[in-house]
């Protein structure tokens, strides 16, 4: 009954949405009036796929074995938690999520969105319902998520073991909240270049979600790199895969669309631009979706492999894509400019950055199709790796962390101040820096040297906005882009004491035996079996000192039954000065075990600039959200200087 | 914004539809092939591995017709199943050859009368001298040899029964 009446609540949710988008044509093309219901359908389509969506969350809790989605990824043994994760831990519950949040988003926008003028705002709902729309055709067509099994089987075949992780529970709907929230940029975007409506309003409407969609994708992308670094056992926190980079593309487009709303919303500039950014950044979810699903690329994130689905994901892409583009291409000349702005200014300062950051995408986007491209082309097989990427996108992104010293001080429309001379003491920082690298470290690559100083001098450009003035009194947005800023930094430290001074150790070694890693000694105690809820494991005793004091960490080996699945579950420590990683691997037949282990110093300071990242973007929202409640009461010439 | 400008991005997604519509109409072969596969065999001469059935040697592979050439030993464990499978490829007229590492007559012997007995010659490798010269890094492991003595097909690890269909592919491939 519960699976029927989330079926059902699906269907309407599609009908509405159906309907939502003929209303939109009807009222673009005759009278607005028409479109008077438009808000209440959304809201209810929104209500309706939370509905079906509790639905399935119900199922998976209760495990119901006769729904065949919980079967083929669920079983009785499996703790509550990833019974519940296991509700979007596979193709179709995914894909219920990701059209449950394009609808709540559309339902958001139909409650509160004020800014555009109404003709906008029915557009756009009329996008969103077209959206949601393919991917309702796509779940009940190609993977209806409630189909049952008859006659029920007596027990599930479990979930992939690496997914059975806390991780799972958070890092997808982070990720798929940003992917999805981008669609009502999409959305506005679409609806914008109908009505040929681009203007500073259109950009304050669109910033609160370019904003909290990038907020998420920020910190869904920092918690899947930390997840892939202790799940996989690896030690790696980025491996360039193509699913790591699909989800890097939607997030370098909403960092430039971030930007670049900016100067559409405050000077009403660069329109054209921003409004195929804002179709990018969706585009590029939706890349990424199809990429993750279809698994068209080999990667280590191929959960969910379906060719036939991944043809009906293509075919949605190329149909929203190809609209917009088409839609851009026909409305793009009626674009008329904002106003005009002087070389050395916050507007081409903005502009570098769009430009670099686009770069970097394209760098990013190149590297993950190339190798089908040259397939396709000449036969050839190849693969792009982390060296390519590192080489070329690496010298980017240094070059642009250190124009984002930079960029913050320049004024709207023209500076003339001299610029360059608070950065004195950013700049004599990261010359100290540079000369303590070469004395303590005289061996290490170029590119993490001058991560350390590109870091070290952003670490204290990033604070100038705040300098010369009362901080306290400076706006929440401007705090935001300051810590977000620094956060910047800090990760980039983390990367480069990452990639100078990771010392690695392979070894076998006997019980007793002592190896040792950086500045550790590792003993290997013994290897004892154990067992848990669903799986059994070897689990490696280490006695790990640095002198004195020894502490001992256990990773195991682990070993599923459903389904028969082995995963290394690293053991690892956190010090103030970085990670010690220890993974157990096999015995040979001598009883000695393979043991991998890794120091890593200063490693956590990459996930700890990315939650920076994120906070500075949590804070310049709730300084948006807060501001237009004021607004209306402040003249337009207060405005601050650093928004 | 001039006309072609606007018309870059749609030109930009149709080259990458038309790339991804490519790769889901012709699934990547995701088999890794051998470094061997179409190289000759290098020279070598085996002597027998057991009394009363020859050794081999590269010029006996070169005969006109592909063969079979299977890397075995009688203390390897897959190999047992392998034999079997071995005898009925035998039995629709393949024609196989072994090389045995690291063996003793008397065990060979033994595993032989056992398991049976698909191999028409049989080469002692008793270093894993020729093994190593082939691209072979374990027991079991199989090569289909062409009639002028170049490797078209390496199976690794052994082939079992729902393998026969591809060996007799590749060997008529190799005719």
């Amino acid at each position: 009954m519960i699976a029927e009446a989330g079926l059902a609540a699906l269907w309407l949710a599609a009908g509405l949405a159906a309907l939502q988008f003929l209303f939109m044509i009807l009222a673009l093309r005759s009278d607005l009036a028409v479109a008077r219901g438009m808000r209440s359908i959304a809201v209810v389509q929104g209500a309706l796929t939370l509905v079906a969506f509790a639905m399935l969350l119900i199922v998976f809790a209760r495990s119901d074995m006769s729904v065949k989605l919980v079967f083929e990824n669920s079983n009785s043994l499996k703790p509550f938690i990833y019974k519940v994760a296991g509700t979007w831990g596979n193709h179709e519950g995914s894909m219920l999520m990701w059209v449950t949040i394009l609808a709540a988003a559309g339902a958001f926008v139909a409650l509160f969105s004020r800014r555009t003028s109404e003709r906008t705002l029915v557009a756009a709902l009329g996008a969103q319902a077209a959206l949601a729309l393919g991917f309702y055709a796509f779940l009940l067509i190609a993977s209806n998520p409630f189909a049952r099994l008859w006659p029920p089987p007596m027990d599930g075949q479990g979930l992939n073991p690496l997914l059975q992780d806390p991780g799972l529970a958070f890092h997808p709907p982070t990720l798929y909240l940003g992917y999805v929230g981008l669609s009502v940029a999409f959305s506005l975007a679409v609806g914008a270049l109908l009505t040929g409506e681009v203007d500073s309003r259109l950009a304050r409407a669109m910033r609160p979600w370019v904003l909290a969609a990038w907020i998420l994708l920020t910190l869904g992308i920092t918690a899947g790199s930390y997840w892939a670094y202790y799940e996989l056992g690896w030690g790696g926190y980025w491996f360039w895969d193509p699913v790591e980079n699909a989800s890097l593309m939607p997030w370098l487009a909403a960092t430039a669309l971030l930007h670049s709303i900016n100067v559409l919303a405050a000077r009403g500039a660069l329109k054209a631009w921003t409004m195929m950014l804002a179709v990018i950044a969706f585009s590029m979810s939706m890349v990424g979706t199809f990429l993750v699903r279809s698994g068209i690329l080999t990667s280590v994130h191929a959960f969910a492999i379906d060719p036939e689905r991944g043809t009906f994901l293509l075919a949605l892409l190329a149909i929203y894509v190809g609209a917009a583009f088409v839609l851009f291409a026909w409305r793009g000349a009626t674009l008329k400019e904002g106003a005009p702005f002087e070389l050395v200014s916050r507007e081409s300062g903005l502009v570098a950055n769009n430009l670099l950051l686009s770069v970097v995408l394209g760098v990013v986007f190149v590297g993950t199709l190339y190798p089908l491209f040259v397939e396709a082309v000449s036969g050839e097989k190849l693969s792009v790796g982390a060296p390519y990427f590192n080489a070329v996108a690496g010298p980017l992104a240094l070059f642009l962390a250190a124009l984002v010293g930079i960029g913050p001080l320049l004024g709207w429309r023209r500076e003339r101040r001299p610029v360059l001379k608070p950065l004195r003491i950013p700049a004599l920082i990261g010359a100290t820096v540079l000369a303590i690298t070469i004395i303590l470290a005289p061996n290490i690559h170029i590119l993490p040297r001058l991560g350390f100083v590109v870091a070290a001098y952003l670490a204290a450009a990033s604070l100038l906005p705040l300098i010369g003035r009362n901080p306290l009194r400076a706006p929440l947005a401007t705090w935001g882009m300051v810590v977000a800023h620094f956060g910047i930094a800090v990760a980039l430290t983390g990367m480069a004491a990452n990639a100078a001074f990771t010392s690695e150790t392979l070894a076998i070694a006997k019980p007793g035996q002592t190896l040792s890693v950086g500045p550790w000694l590792v003993q290997l105690q013994d290897v004892t079996p154990i067992a848990g809820k669903n799986w059994t494991a070897n689990e490696a005793e280490l006695r790990v000192s640095r002198g004195s004091g020894a502490i001992t960490l256990k990773p195991e080996t682990r070993y599923f039954s459903d389904p028969p699945t082995e995963t290394n579950e690293a053991a690892i420590r956190t010090f103030w000065n970085g990670q010690l990683y220890t993974v157990v691997g096999k015995p040979d037949a001598s009883g000695a075990w393979q043991l991998r282990l890794w120091w890593k110093p200063f490693v956590t300071l990459i996930w700890a600039g990315g939650a920076l990242i994120a906070l500075g973007g949590a804070l310049a929202l709730l300084g948006r959200v807060w501001r237009l409640r004021r607004r209306a009461r402040q003249p337009e010439w207060q405005r601050e200087r650093y928004a | 914004m001039s006309r072609a400008v606007r018309f870059v991005p749609l030109a930009l997604l149709l080259l990458i539809i038309a790339a991804l519509v490519w790769r889901l109409a012709t699934p990547a072969d995701t088999n890794v092939h051998s470094h061997m596969e179409g190289r000759a065999v290098p020279p070598f001469a085996l002597p027998a591995a057991l009394p009363g059935k020859p050794g081999l040697t590269s010029a006996d592979l070169a005969t006109g017709r592909p063969r079979l050439v299977n890397i075995f030993a009688s203390w390897c464990v897959p190999c047992i199943g392998e034999v079997k499978v071995l005898e009925q490829l035998r039995g629709r007229g393949v024609r196989i050859d072994g090389i045995a590492i690291r063996d003793r007559p008397d065990d060979l012997i033994q595993f032989l009368a056992q398991n049976g007995d698909p191999y028409e010659r049989i080469g002692s490798d008793s270093q894993s001298v020729v093994q190593i010269a082939l691209g072979s890094s374990g027991v079991p492991e199989s090569f289909v040899v062409d009639g002028k003595g170049v490797i078209r097909y390496q199976h690794i690890g052994a082939i079992e029964a729902a393998d026969i269909p591809a060996i007799m592919g590749q060997l008529e491939q190799a005719r």
